[in-house]
Protein backbone atom coordinates (compact mmCIF):
# COMPACT_ATOMS: atom_id res chain seq x y z
CA UNK A 1 0.00 0.00 0.00
CA UNK A 2 2.58 1.97 0.03
CA UNK A 3 4.01 1.89 -3.42
CA UNK A 4 1.64 4.57 -4.48
CA UNK A 5 3.42 7.28 -2.03
CA UNK A 6 6.91 6.29 -4.51
CA UNK A 7 4.99 6.38 -7.38
CA UNK A 8 4.68 9.76 -9.33
CA UNK A 9 1.44 11.81 -8.91
CA UNK A 10 -1.25 10.09 -10.69
CA UNK A 11 -2.38 12.56 -13.08
CA UNK A 12 -5.94 12.86 -14.81
CA UNK A 13 -7.97 14.91 -16.89
CA UNK A 14 -11.26 15.95 -16.89
CA UNK A 15 -13.30 14.82 -19.69
CA UNK A 16 -16.68 15.64 -21.63
CA UNK A 17 -19.12 14.13 -23.77
CA UNK A 18 -22.07 15.01 -25.17
CA UNK A 19 -25.23 13.65 -26.58
CA UNK A 20 -28.93 14.01 -26.43
CA UNK A 21 -28.86 17.10 -29.00
CA UNK A 22 -32.27 18.61 -30.32
CA UNK A 23 -34.32 16.63 -31.50
CA UNK A 24 -33.27 13.40 -30.15
CA UNK A 25 -33.25 15.12 -26.62
CA UNK A 26 -32.98 12.73 -23.68
CA UNK A 27 -36.00 11.46 -22.46
CA UNK A 28 -36.59 11.97 -18.70
CA UNK A 29 -38.74 9.95 -15.85
CA UNK A 30 -40.55 12.52 -15.34
CA UNK A 31 -41.49 12.53 -19.01
CA UNK A 32 -40.13 15.92 -19.87
CA UNK A 33 -37.19 16.14 -22.58
CA UNK A 34 -33.13 17.34 -21.75
CA UNK A 35 -30.63 18.04 -24.38
CA UNK A 36 -28.04 18.71 -25.62
CA UNK A 37 -26.68 16.85 -22.37
CA UNK A 38 -22.90 16.98 -21.32
CA UNK A 39 -21.38 14.68 -18.63
CA UNK A 40 -17.80 15.20 -17.62
CA UNK A 41 -16.08 12.08 -16.69
CA UNK A 42 -12.51 11.27 -15.48
CA UNK A 43 -10.88 7.93 -16.07
CA UNK A 44 -7.64 5.69 -14.19
CA UNK A 45 -5.88 2.95 -15.60
CA UNK A 46 -5.96 1.15 -19.10
CA UNK A 47 -9.20 -0.75 -20.25
CA UNK A 48 -7.91 -4.74 -20.93
CA UNK A 49 -7.79 -5.80 -24.63
CA UNK A 50 -10.78 -7.21 -23.47
CA UNK A 51 -12.82 -4.72 -21.76
CA UNK A 52 -13.64 -6.96 -19.14
CA UNK A 53 -11.66 -4.54 -16.27
CA UNK A 54 -13.99 -1.73 -15.94
CA UNK A 55 -15.39 0.17 -12.75
CA UNK A 56 -17.47 2.82 -12.76
CA UNK A 57 -17.58 4.45 -9.36
CA UNK A 58 -20.88 6.58 -9.14
CA UNK A 59 -20.27 9.57 -6.79
CA UNK A 60 -22.60 11.59 -3.64
CA UNK A 61 -24.54 14.66 -3.82
CA UNK A 62 -22.09 16.91 -3.89
CA UNK A 63 -18.93 14.82 -5.45
CA UNK A 64 -17.38 15.04 -8.88
CA UNK A 65 -15.75 12.80 -11.39
CA UNK A 66 -12.32 13.85 -10.14
CA UNK A 67 -11.89 10.85 -7.59
CA UNK A 68 -8.87 10.02 -7.22
CA UNK A 69 -5.14 11.83 -7.98
CA UNK A 70 -4.36 15.48 -9.11
CA UNK A 71 -5.78 17.62 -12.38
CA UNK A 72 -2.51 18.75 -14.33
CA UNK A 73 -2.94 22.51 -13.39
CA UNK A 74 -3.22 21.60 -9.45
CA UNK A 75 -1.29 23.36 -7.16
CA UNK A 76 2.10 21.23 -5.27
CA UNK A 77 -0.47 21.69 -2.16
CA UNK A 78 -3.85 20.51 -3.95
CA UNK A 79 -5.92 17.41 -2.46
CA UNK A 80 -6.22 14.52 -4.18
CA UNK A 81 -9.56 13.15 -5.75
CA UNK A 82 -12.06 12.90 -2.73
CA UNK A 83 -11.74 8.74 -2.89
CA UNK A 84 -8.39 8.63 -3.37
CA UNK A 85 -7.41 6.63 -0.51
CA UNK A 86 -9.39 3.63 -1.92
CA UNK A 87 -8.44 4.38 -6.02
CA UNK A 88 -5.22 4.98 -7.95
CA UNK A 89 -2.41 2.17 -8.46
CA UNK A 90 -1.84 -0.78 -5.83
CA UNK A 91 -4.78 0.79 -3.71
CA UNK A 92 -8.10 -1.15 -2.77
CA UNK A 93 -9.96 -0.36 -6.31
CA UNK A 94 -6.33 -0.62 -8.18
CA UNK A 95 -6.00 1.18 -11.46
CA UNK A 96 -2.85 -1.06 -12.48
CA UNK A 97 -5.46 -3.53 -12.75
CA UNK A 98 -8.65 -1.73 -13.30
CA UNK A 99 -9.99 0.99 -15.61
CA UNK A 100 -11.96 3.00 -13.88
CA UNK A 101 -14.35 5.84 -15.04
CA UNK A 102 -16.09 7.99 -12.71
CA UNK A 103 -18.45 10.73 -13.82
CA UNK A 104 -20.28 14.03 -12.16
CA UNK A 105 -24.17 13.31 -12.20
CA UNK A 106 -26.91 14.87 -13.83
CA UNK A 107 -28.47 17.58 -12.47
CA UNK A 108 -24.83 18.58 -10.94
CA UNK A 109 -22.70 21.56 -11.51
CA UNK A 110 -19.42 19.96 -11.55
CA UNK A 111 -18.89 19.72 -15.45
CA UNK A 112 -22.22 18.12 -16.30
CA UNK A 113 -25.45 19.50 -17.46
CA UNK A 114 -27.49 20.93 -15.09
CA UNK A 115 -29.93 23.84 -13.69
CA UNK A 116 -26.70 26.14 -14.08
CA UNK A 117 -25.96 25.48 -17.40
CA UNK A 118 -27.08 27.28 -20.26
CA UNK A 119 -30.69 26.27 -21.77
CA UNK A 120 -30.53 26.24 -25.59
CA UNK A 121 -34.26 27.23 -25.83
CA UNK A 122 -33.57 30.76 -24.06
CA UNK A 123 -29.55 31.15 -24.41
CA UNK A 124 -29.90 31.48 -20.42
CA UNK A 125 -28.75 29.28 -17.42
CA UNK A 126 -31.82 26.98 -17.34
CA UNK A 127 -32.87 27.87 -13.51
CA UNK A 128 -36.19 26.31 -12.36
CA UNK A 129 -37.00 25.61 -16.06
CA UNK A 130 -34.52 22.62 -15.76
CA UNK A 131 -36.45 19.88 -16.13
CA UNK A 132 -36.72 17.44 -12.77
CA UNK A 133 -34.22 14.33 -12.77
CA UNK A 134 -34.15 11.45 -10.88
CA UNK A 135 -31.38 8.80 -9.95
CA UNK A 136 -33.05 6.77 -12.89
CA UNK A 137 -31.88 9.45 -15.16
CA UNK A 138 -28.67 9.89 -13.79
CA UNK A 139 -28.35 6.73 -14.67
CA UNK A 140 -29.42 6.53 -18.14
CA UNK A 141 -26.89 9.08 -18.75
CA UNK A 142 -23.90 7.09 -17.49
CA UNK A 143 -25.19 4.36 -19.53
CA UNK A 144 -25.05 7.12 -22.59
CA UNK A 145 -21.15 7.33 -21.68
CA UNK A 146 -20.84 3.75 -21.71
CA UNK A 147 -21.96 3.41 -24.87
CA UNK A 148 -19.98 6.14 -25.74
CA UNK A 149 -17.16 4.29 -24.77
CA UNK A 150 -18.21 0.98 -26.30
CA UNK A 151 -18.22 -0.24 -22.98
CA UNK A 152 -20.90 -3.17 -22.37
CA UNK A 153 -19.86 -4.79 -19.36
CA UNK A 154 -19.02 -3.31 -15.88
CA UNK A 155 -16.83 -5.39 -13.43
CA UNK A 156 -18.55 -3.33 -10.70
CA UNK A 157 -20.60 -0.37 -10.03
CA UNK A 158 -19.06 1.36 -6.73
CA UNK A 159 -20.66 4.03 -4.55
CA UNK A 160 -21.54 5.98 -1.27
CA UNK A 161 -24.08 7.28 -0.04
CA UNK A 162 -26.33 8.86 -3.28
CA UNK A 163 -23.73 6.73 -5.03
CA UNK A 164 -25.00 3.90 -3.86
CA UNK A 165 -28.16 4.54 -4.90
CA UNK A 166 -27.05 4.75 -8.47
CA UNK A 167 -25.37 1.62 -7.95
CA UNK A 168 -28.48 -0.22 -6.92
CA UNK A 169 -30.71 1.75 -10.54
CA UNK A 170 -27.40 0.21 -12.61
CA UNK A 171 -28.36 -3.33 -11.22
CA UNK A 172 -32.31 -2.65 -11.60
CA UNK A 173 -32.05 -0.99 -15.41
CA UNK A 174 -29.17 -2.65 -16.84
CA UNK A 175 -28.50 -6.15 -15.20
CA UNK A 176 -27.00 -7.98 -18.04
CA UNK A 177 -24.11 -4.71 -17.82
CA UNK A 178 -23.27 -5.48 -14.09
CA UNK A 179 -21.05 -8.53 -12.90
CA UNK A 180 -21.18 -6.76 -9.56
CA UNK A 181 -22.14 -3.75 -7.09
CA UNK A 182 -21.01 -2.33 -3.98
CA UNK A 183 -23.63 -0.19 -2.65
CA UNK A 184 -21.86 1.12 0.50
CA UNK A 185 -23.74 3.60 3.35
CA UNK A 186 -26.72 3.59 1.22
CA UNK A 187 -30.50 2.92 1.00
CA UNK A 188 -33.03 1.63 -1.05
CA UNK A 189 -35.20 4.78 -0.31
CA UNK A 190 -35.04 7.42 1.97
CA UNK A 191 -36.55 7.57 5.05
CA UNK A 192 -38.58 10.71 6.63
CA UNK A 193 -35.71 11.50 8.71
CA UNK A 194 -33.25 11.96 5.63
CA UNK A 195 -36.30 13.54 3.32
CA UNK A 196 -36.68 15.80 6.32
CA UNK A 197 -33.22 16.94 6.77
CA UNK A 198 -32.92 17.58 3.05
CA UNK A 199 -36.39 19.73 3.21
CA UNK A 200 -34.52 22.07 5.91
CA UNK A 201 -31.48 22.20 3.60
CA UNK A 202 -33.93 23.59 0.12
CA UNK A 203 -36.00 25.50 2.37
CA UNK A 204 -32.83 27.00 4.04
CA UNK A 205 -31.73 28.14 0.36
CA UNK A 206 -35.71 28.48 -0.97
CA UNK A 207 -36.01 31.08 2.04
CA UNK A 208 -32.71 33.62 1.25
CA UNK A 209 -33.51 36.37 -0.85
CA UNK A 210 -31.13 36.40 -3.19
CA UNK A 211 -32.15 32.49 -4.52
CA UNK A 212 -35.14 34.33 -6.76
CA UNK A 213 -36.57 31.54 -7.56
CA UNK A 214 -33.88 29.98 -8.86
CA UNK A 215 -32.88 32.98 -11.27
CA UNK A 216 -29.65 34.14 -9.60
CA UNK A 217 -26.80 33.11 -12.08
CA UNK A 218 -24.57 36.86 -13.07
CA UNK A 219 -25.82 38.04 -9.98
CA UNK A 220 -25.23 37.94 -6.33
CA UNK A 221 -26.16 33.84 -5.23
CA UNK A 222 -28.58 32.97 -2.02
CA UNK A 223 -24.64 32.02 -0.62
CA UNK A 224 -26.35 32.20 3.14
CA UNK A 225 -29.08 29.94 2.28
CA UNK A 226 -26.68 27.32 0.57
CA UNK A 227 -24.05 27.24 3.45
CA UNK A 228 -26.57 26.81 6.06
CA UNK A 229 -27.73 24.03 3.94
CA UNK A 230 -24.21 22.59 4.01
CA UNK A 231 -24.40 23.13 7.39
CA UNK A 232 -27.36 20.51 7.64
CA UNK A 233 -25.92 18.58 5.85
CA UNK A 234 -23.00 18.36 7.68
CA UNK A 235 -24.75 17.41 11.06
CA UNK A 236 -26.15 14.29 8.92
CA UNK A 237 -22.56 13.44 7.45
CA UNK A 238 -21.24 13.24 11.17
CA UNK A 239 -22.33 11.51 14.57
CA UNK A 240 -22.85 12.40 18.33
CA UNK A 241 -19.48 9.94 18.60
CA UNK A 242 -17.33 11.85 15.89
CA UNK A 243 -18.57 15.42 17.01
CA UNK A 244 -17.77 14.58 20.94
CA UNK A 245 -14.47 13.73 19.69
CA UNK A 246 -14.09 15.94 17.07
CA UNK A 247 -14.93 19.46 19.05
CA UNK A 248 -16.57 18.37 22.73
CA UNK A 249 -17.92 21.43 23.95
CA UNK A 250 -13.90 22.54 23.01
CA UNK A 251 -14.37 26.71 22.31
CA UNK A 252 -12.84 28.56 19.30
CA UNK A 253 -9.64 30.48 20.05
CA UNK A 254 -11.05 31.87 23.20
CA UNK A 255 -10.95 30.76 26.96
CA UNK A 256 -14.25 31.99 27.72
CA UNK A 257 -17.68 32.63 26.42
CA UNK A 258 -18.80 36.05 24.12
CA UNK A 259 -22.44 36.17 25.68
CA UNK A 260 -22.96 36.70 22.15
CA UNK A 261 -23.98 35.01 18.69
CA UNK A 262 -20.31 34.56 17.30
CA UNK A 263 -18.99 30.93 17.07
CA UNK A 264 -17.89 30.30 20.67
CA UNK A 265 -17.98 26.60 20.08
CA UNK A 266 -15.39 24.90 17.97
CA UNK A 267 -18.31 23.26 16.36
CA UNK A 268 -20.26 25.95 15.19
CA UNK A 269 -16.96 27.41 13.86
CA UNK A 270 -16.02 23.94 11.68
CA UNK A 271 -20.25 23.93 10.34
CA UNK A 272 -19.65 27.94 9.50
CA UNK A 273 -15.85 27.21 7.52
CA UNK A 274 -17.56 24.06 5.73
CA UNK A 275 -20.70 26.03 4.94
CA UNK A 276 -18.50 29.28 3.53
CA UNK A 277 -16.32 26.73 1.70
CA UNK A 278 -19.38 24.75 0.10
CA UNK A 279 -20.96 28.17 -1.44
CA UNK A 280 -17.23 28.83 -3.39
CA UNK A 281 -17.84 25.20 -5.19
CA UNK A 282 -21.66 24.38 -5.35
CA UNK A 283 -24.55 25.79 -6.96
CA UNK A 284 -27.50 26.25 -4.72
CA UNK A 285 -30.15 25.27 -7.38
CA UNK A 286 -27.67 21.93 -7.82
CA UNK A 287 -28.52 21.06 -4.15
CA UNK A 288 -32.50 21.48 -4.85
CA UNK A 289 -32.55 19.05 -7.98
CA UNK A 290 -30.31 15.93 -6.47
CA UNK A 291 -31.52 16.67 -2.99
CA UNK A 292 -35.00 16.30 -4.71
CA UNK A 293 -33.78 13.41 -6.66
CA UNK A 294 -32.75 11.44 -3.74
CA UNK A 295 -36.06 11.99 -1.59
CA UNK A 296 -37.77 10.57 -4.87
CA UNK A 297 -35.45 7.80 -5.22
CA UNK A 298 -37.16 4.36 -4.69
CA UNK A 299 -36.29 0.76 -5.18
CA UNK A 300 -38.17 -0.96 -2.57
CA UNK A 301 -40.82 -2.46 -4.85
CA UNK A 302 -37.93 -3.12 -7.58
CA UNK A 303 -35.47 -4.73 -5.18
CA UNK A 304 -38.14 -7.23 -3.39
CA UNK A 305 -39.88 -8.70 -6.36
CA UNK A 306 -39.41 -12.35 -6.05
CA UNK A 307 -37.67 -12.28 -9.85
CA UNK A 308 -34.09 -12.08 -9.14
CA UNK A 309 -31.56 -9.91 -11.23
CA UNK A 310 -30.32 -11.97 -14.29
CA UNK A 311 -28.17 -11.07 -17.11
CA UNK A 312 -29.62 -13.28 -20.04
CA UNK A 313 -27.52 -16.01 -19.37
CA UNK A 314 -29.07 -16.21 -16.37
CA UNK A 315 -26.10 -15.33 -13.98
CA UNK A 316 -26.45 -13.09 -11.29
CA UNK A 317 -24.99 -9.94 -9.84
CA UNK A 318 -22.39 -10.04 -7.15
CA UNK A 319 -23.40 -7.70 -4.11
CA UNK A 320 -21.38 -6.42 -1.23
CA UNK A 321 -23.51 -4.01 1.03
CA UNK A 322 -21.71 -2.45 3.52
CA UNK A 323 -22.89 -0.18 6.28
CA UNK A 324 -21.52 1.72 9.25
CA UNK A 325 -22.31 1.21 12.54
CA UNK A 326 -22.40 5.37 13.58
CA UNK A 327 -24.33 6.22 9.85
CA UNK A 328 -27.63 7.91 11.35
CA UNK A 329 -28.42 9.33 7.93
CA UNK A 330 -28.74 5.42 6.23
CA UNK A 331 -28.37 3.14 9.09
CA UNK A 332 -27.51 -0.41 9.04
CA UNK A 333 -31.34 -1.21 9.47
CA UNK A 334 -31.56 0.17 5.80
CA UNK A 335 -28.30 -1.55 4.60
CA UNK A 336 -29.99 -4.92 6.04
CA UNK A 337 -33.36 -4.37 4.24
CA UNK A 338 -31.62 -4.34 1.14
CA UNK A 339 -29.77 -7.10 1.86
CA UNK A 340 -33.30 -8.80 2.90
CA UNK A 341 -34.17 -7.91 -0.61
CA UNK A 342 -31.28 -9.31 -1.93
CA UNK A 343 -31.57 -12.59 -0.18
CA UNK A 344 -34.94 -12.90 -0.86
CA UNK A 345 -34.82 -12.75 -4.79
CA UNK A 346 -31.49 -14.79 -4.79
CA UNK A 347 -28.99 -12.60 -5.29
CA UNK A 348 -25.28 -13.19 -3.99
CA UNK A 349 -25.25 -10.86 -1.37
CA UNK A 350 -22.04 -10.27 1.16
CA UNK A 351 -23.03 -7.76 4.05
CA UNK A 352 -20.27 -6.24 6.46
CA UNK A 353 -20.97 -3.59 8.79
CA UNK A 354 -17.94 -1.18 9.70
CA UNK A 355 -17.54 -0.66 13.03
CA UNK A 356 -16.86 3.25 12.73
CA UNK A 357 -17.69 6.42 14.92
CA UNK A 358 -17.01 8.56 12.12
CA UNK A 359 -20.60 8.86 10.90
CA UNK A 360 -22.41 8.91 7.23
CA UNK A 361 -19.00 10.51 6.14
CA UNK A 362 -17.01 7.19 7.23
CA UNK A 363 -17.24 5.44 3.82
CA UNK A 364 -14.89 8.57 2.81
CA UNK A 365 -12.52 8.69 5.52
CA UNK A 366 -9.31 6.44 4.72
CA UNK A 367 -9.76 2.47 5.82
CA UNK A 368 -7.70 -0.24 5.88
CA UNK A 369 -11.00 -2.41 6.54
CA UNK A 370 -12.71 -1.04 3.59
CA UNK A 371 -9.50 -1.35 1.34
CA UNK A 372 -9.46 -4.86 1.91
CA UNK A 373 -12.95 -5.77 1.54
CA UNK A 374 -13.48 -4.27 -1.63
CA UNK A 375 -10.13 -5.12 -3.13
CA UNK A 376 -10.76 -8.89 -1.96
CA UNK A 377 -14.54 -8.81 -3.29
CA UNK A 378 -13.22 -7.19 -7.17
CA UNK A 379 -10.12 -10.38 -7.35
CA UNK A 380 -12.63 -12.34 -6.36
CA UNK A 381 -15.23 -11.16 -9.22
CA UNK A 382 -12.72 -10.43 -11.87
CA UNK A 383 -10.93 -14.04 -11.53
CA UNK A 384 -13.96 -15.79 -10.84
CA UNK B 1 -5.98 -27.81 2.74
CA UNK B 2 -8.15 -31.05 3.93
CA UNK B 3 -5.37 -31.60 6.65
CA UNK B 4 -5.80 -27.58 8.29
CA UNK B 5 -9.30 -27.91 8.51
CA UNK B 6 -10.90 -29.60 11.09
CA UNK B 7 -11.85 -33.11 11.19
CA UNK B 8 -15.96 -32.77 11.47
CA UNK B 9 -15.70 -30.41 8.64
CA UNK B 10 -13.47 -33.00 6.45
CA UNK B 11 -16.43 -35.20 6.83
CA UNK B 12 -19.05 -32.60 5.87
CA UNK B 13 -16.84 -31.57 3.31
CA UNK B 14 -16.88 -35.13 2.01
CA UNK B 15 -20.73 -34.85 1.87
CA UNK B 16 -21.09 -32.49 0.01
CA UNK B 17 -21.76 -33.17 -3.94
CA UNK B 18 -20.12 -31.20 -6.16
CA UNK B 19 -21.56 -27.69 -7.42
CA UNK B 20 -24.36 -27.21 -5.28
CA UNK B 21 -25.20 -24.47 -3.15
CA UNK B 22 -24.17 -24.45 0.03
CA UNK B 23 -25.06 -22.46 3.44
CA UNK B 24 -22.20 -22.62 5.95
CA UNK B 25 -23.72 -21.09 9.16
CA UNK B 26 -21.23 -19.35 11.11
CA UNK B 27 -18.88 -20.12 8.77
CA UNK B 28 -15.75 -18.82 11.33
CA UNK B 29 -13.34 -17.87 8.52
CA UNK B 30 -14.70 -19.57 6.16
CA UNK B 31 -12.21 -22.60 6.02
CA UNK B 32 -15.05 -25.10 4.81
CA UNK B 33 -16.22 -22.79 2.51
CA UNK B 34 -13.39 -21.79 0.50
CA UNK B 35 -12.21 -25.27 0.38
CA UNK B 36 -15.45 -26.25 -0.87
CA UNK B 37 -15.76 -23.58 -3.36
CA UNK B 38 -11.83 -24.52 -4.85
CA UNK B 39 -12.34 -28.72 -4.95
CA UNK B 40 -16.03 -28.97 -5.23
CA UNK B 41 -16.93 -25.74 -7.08
CA UNK B 42 -19.86 -25.17 -4.77
CA UNK B 43 -22.14 -21.85 -4.61
CA UNK B 44 -21.32 -21.10 -1.13
CA UNK B 45 -22.38 -18.52 1.39
CA UNK B 46 -21.56 -18.04 5.03
CA UNK B 47 -22.80 -16.26 7.84
CA UNK B 48 -21.08 -15.06 10.41
CA UNK B 49 -21.49 -12.56 13.45
CA UNK B 50 -18.19 -11.44 14.36
CA UNK B 51 -17.30 -8.29 11.68
CA UNK B 52 -13.57 -9.44 11.42
CA UNK B 53 -13.90 -12.88 10.59
CA UNK B 54 -16.93 -11.87 7.96
CA UNK B 55 -14.71 -8.94 6.44
CA UNK B 56 -11.76 -11.27 6.39
CA UNK B 57 -13.73 -14.19 4.43
CA UNK B 58 -15.40 -11.29 2.05
CA UNK B 59 -11.61 -10.05 1.33
CA UNK B 60 -11.07 -13.77 0.21
CA UNK B 61 -13.67 -13.96 -2.07
CA UNK B 62 -16.41 -15.58 -0.60
CA UNK B 63 -19.96 -14.71 -0.17
CA UNK B 64 -20.57 -14.00 3.35
CA UNK B 65 -23.38 -11.91 5.70
CA UNK B 66 -22.03 -10.66 8.64
CA UNK B 67 -25.25 -10.88 10.71
CA UNK B 68 -27.09 -13.33 13.55
CA UNK B 69 -27.78 -16.31 12.06
CA UNK B 70 -31.05 -17.51 13.81
CA UNK B 71 -32.18 -13.75 12.21
CA UNK B 72 -30.50 -13.99 8.93
CA UNK B 73 -31.61 -17.70 7.90
CA UNK B 74 -35.20 -16.21 7.53
CA UNK B 75 -35.26 -14.34 4.55
CA UNK B 76 -34.69 -17.26 2.05
CA UNK B 77 -37.40 -18.51 -0.14
CA UNK B 78 -37.72 -22.17 0.33
CA UNK B 79 -35.33 -24.44 -0.66
CA UNK B 80 -32.55 -21.91 -1.79
CA UNK B 81 -30.02 -23.86 -0.89
CA UNK B 82 -29.08 -27.87 -1.30
CA UNK B 83 -27.19 -28.06 1.80
CA UNK B 84 -27.50 -25.52 4.89
CA UNK B 85 -24.57 -26.53 7.33
CA UNK B 86 -24.70 -26.56 11.04
CA UNK B 87 -21.12 -26.82 12.44
CA UNK B 88 -20.80 -27.03 16.78
CA UNK B 89 -23.53 -24.79 16.99
CA UNK B 90 -26.50 -26.59 17.72
CA UNK B 91 -25.43 -26.60 21.36
CA UNK B 92 -25.84 -22.34 21.32
CA UNK B 93 -29.02 -22.06 19.81
CA UNK B 94 -31.92 -20.83 22.21
CA UNK B 95 -34.49 -22.61 20.12
CA UNK B 96 -33.16 -25.52 18.16
CA UNK B 97 -36.62 -26.97 17.33
CA UNK B 98 -37.21 -23.91 15.45
CA UNK B 99 -34.32 -22.96 13.89
CA UNK B 100 -34.25 -26.43 12.29
CA UNK B 101 -37.51 -26.44 10.82
CA UNK B 102 -36.36 -23.10 9.37
CA UNK B 103 -33.25 -24.54 7.97
CA UNK B 104 -35.02 -27.77 6.73
CA UNK B 105 -37.30 -25.18 5.13
CA UNK B 106 -34.90 -23.02 2.93
CA UNK B 107 -32.04 -26.21 2.51
CA UNK B 108 -33.34 -29.68 0.84
CA UNK B 109 -30.47 -31.06 3.36
CA UNK B 110 -29.09 -29.96 6.79
CA UNK B 111 -25.92 -31.00 8.19
CA UNK B 112 -25.48 -30.93 11.81
CA UNK B 113 -22.32 -31.58 13.67
CA UNK B 114 -22.22 -31.08 17.76
CA UNK B 115 -20.16 -32.36 20.86
CA UNK B 116 -21.64 -35.26 22.34
CA UNK B 117 -21.67 -35.05 26.29
CA UNK B 118 -21.94 -38.49 26.45
CA UNK B 119 -18.67 -39.16 25.73
CA UNK B 120 -17.31 -41.46 28.05
CA UNK B 121 -14.46 -39.05 29.63
CA UNK B 122 -17.18 -36.15 30.18
CA UNK B 123 -19.41 -39.34 31.84
CA UNK B 124 -16.64 -40.36 33.75
CA UNK B 125 -15.54 -36.47 34.99
CA UNK B 126 -18.91 -36.05 36.06
CA UNK B 127 -18.99 -39.31 37.85
CA UNK B 128 -15.84 -39.15 39.74
CA UNK B 129 -15.16 -35.05 40.27
CA UNK B 130 -19.09 -34.00 40.19
CA UNK B 131 -18.28 -31.09 38.95
CA UNK B 132 -19.46 -29.69 35.21
CA UNK B 133 -17.17 -31.80 32.59
CA UNK B 134 -14.71 -29.44 30.93
CA UNK B 135 -12.29 -30.87 27.91
CA UNK B 136 -10.73 -30.06 24.71
CA UNK B 137 -14.97 -29.90 22.81
CA UNK B 138 -15.93 -28.53 25.96
CA UNK B 139 -13.70 -25.81 27.33
CA UNK B 140 -15.71 -23.95 29.45
CA UNK B 141 -16.81 -23.54 32.63
CA UNK B 142 -20.76 -23.41 33.55
CA UNK B 143 -21.03 -19.82 34.19
CA UNK B 144 -19.10 -18.66 31.24
CA UNK B 145 -20.32 -21.10 28.43
CA UNK B 146 -21.88 -20.51 25.29
CA UNK B 147 -22.91 -24.26 25.47
CA UNK B 148 -26.63 -23.96 26.95
CA UNK B 149 -28.21 -27.17 25.21
CA UNK B 150 -26.40 -30.50 26.41
CA UNK B 151 -26.84 -33.35 23.75
CA UNK B 152 -25.37 -36.38 22.93
CA UNK B 153 -25.92 -38.64 19.68
CA UNK B 154 -28.94 -40.53 20.97
CA UNK B 155 -30.71 -37.51 22.09
CA UNK B 156 -29.91 -35.65 18.91
CA UNK B 157 -31.48 -39.04 17.32
CA UNK B 158 -34.43 -39.05 19.24
CA UNK B 159 -35.07 -35.69 18.60
CA UNK B 160 -35.05 -35.76 14.60
CA UNK B 161 -37.18 -39.09 14.56
CA UNK B 162 -39.70 -36.79 17.09
CA UNK B 163 -39.61 -33.66 14.94
CA UNK B 164 -39.94 -35.33 11.32
CA UNK B 165 -36.56 -36.05 9.89
CA UNK B 166 -34.87 -38.55 8.50
CA UNK B 167 -31.35 -39.32 9.29
CA UNK B 168 -29.72 -39.48 5.84
CA UNK B 169 -26.62 -40.27 7.08
CA UNK B 170 -24.25 -40.02 10.21
CA UNK B 171 -20.94 -39.92 11.73
CA UNK B 172 -19.45 -40.45 15.45
CA UNK B 173 -15.85 -38.83 15.47
CA UNK B 174 -13.58 -38.86 17.50
CA UNK B 175 -10.75 -36.16 17.27
CA UNK B 176 -7.32 -35.29 18.71
CA UNK B 177 -4.57 -33.02 18.04
CA UNK B 178 -6.93 -30.04 18.60
CA UNK B 179 -9.79 -31.28 16.66
CA UNK B 180 -7.87 -31.06 13.42
CA UNK B 181 -7.29 -34.89 13.30
CA UNK B 182 -9.86 -37.61 13.93
CA UNK B 183 -11.19 -41.46 12.77
CA UNK B 184 -14.81 -42.47 12.74
CA UNK B 185 -16.15 -44.26 15.55
CA UNK B 186 -18.21 -47.38 14.59
CA UNK B 187 -19.46 -48.95 17.73
CA UNK B 188 -20.47 -47.55 21.16
CA UNK B 189 -20.95 -44.36 19.31
CA UNK B 190 -22.33 -42.34 22.21
CA UNK B 191 -19.85 -43.65 24.58
CA UNK B 192 -17.08 -43.42 22.32
CA UNK B 193 -17.25 -40.37 19.60
CA UNK B 194 -16.49 -36.60 20.92
CA UNK B 195 -18.58 -35.36 17.76
CA UNK B 196 -21.71 -36.25 16.13
CA UNK B 197 -22.70 -35.03 12.64
CA UNK B 198 -25.98 -35.62 11.14
CA UNK B 199 -27.00 -35.35 7.54
CA UNK B 200 -31.06 -34.48 7.77
CA UNK B 201 -33.90 -34.04 6.14
CA UNK B 202 -37.34 -33.48 6.71
CA UNK B 203 -39.68 -36.47 5.98
CA UNK B 204 -41.68 -35.97 2.57
CA UNK B 205 -44.99 -35.92 4.50
CA UNK B 206 -43.87 -33.14 6.82
CA UNK B 207 -42.42 -31.52 3.95
CA UNK B 208 -44.94 -28.54 3.37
Amino acid sequence: MTASKQQPRLVTAQQFYTFAEPPDQMLLESGARLGPVTIAYETYGQMSADRDNVILITHAFSGDSHVAGYLADDKEDAKPGWWDSLVGPGKGIDTDSYFVICSNILGSCMGSTGPASINPATDKPYGLDFPMVTIGDMVAAQKALMDHLQINSLLAVIGGSVGGMQVLEWCIRYPDMVRSAVPLATTMRHSALAIAFNEVARQSIMADPNWNKGDYYGKEGPDLGLAIARMIGHVTYLSDEAMRRKFGRRLQDKRDFSFGFDADFQVESYLRYQGSKFVRRFDANALLYITKAADYFDLVDNLTTRESIRDLSGATIKFLVISYTSDWLYPTYQARELVQALKRSSQDVSFCEINADCGHDAFLLPDERLTNLISGFLKGVFNG
Amino acid sequence: MAEAMRFDLQIIASWIEPDSRVLDLGCGSGTLLSWLKNNKSIHGTGIEQDQDKAADCISRGLTVLQGDLSLEVQDYPDNSFDYVILSQTLQQVYEPANLLSMLARIGKRVIVSFPNFSHYKIRWQLLTRGQAPKNEQLPYSWYDTPNIRVITLEDFRRFARDVGYSIIKEAAINTHHHDKKGHIVHWLTNLRATYGIFLIEKRPSEKK
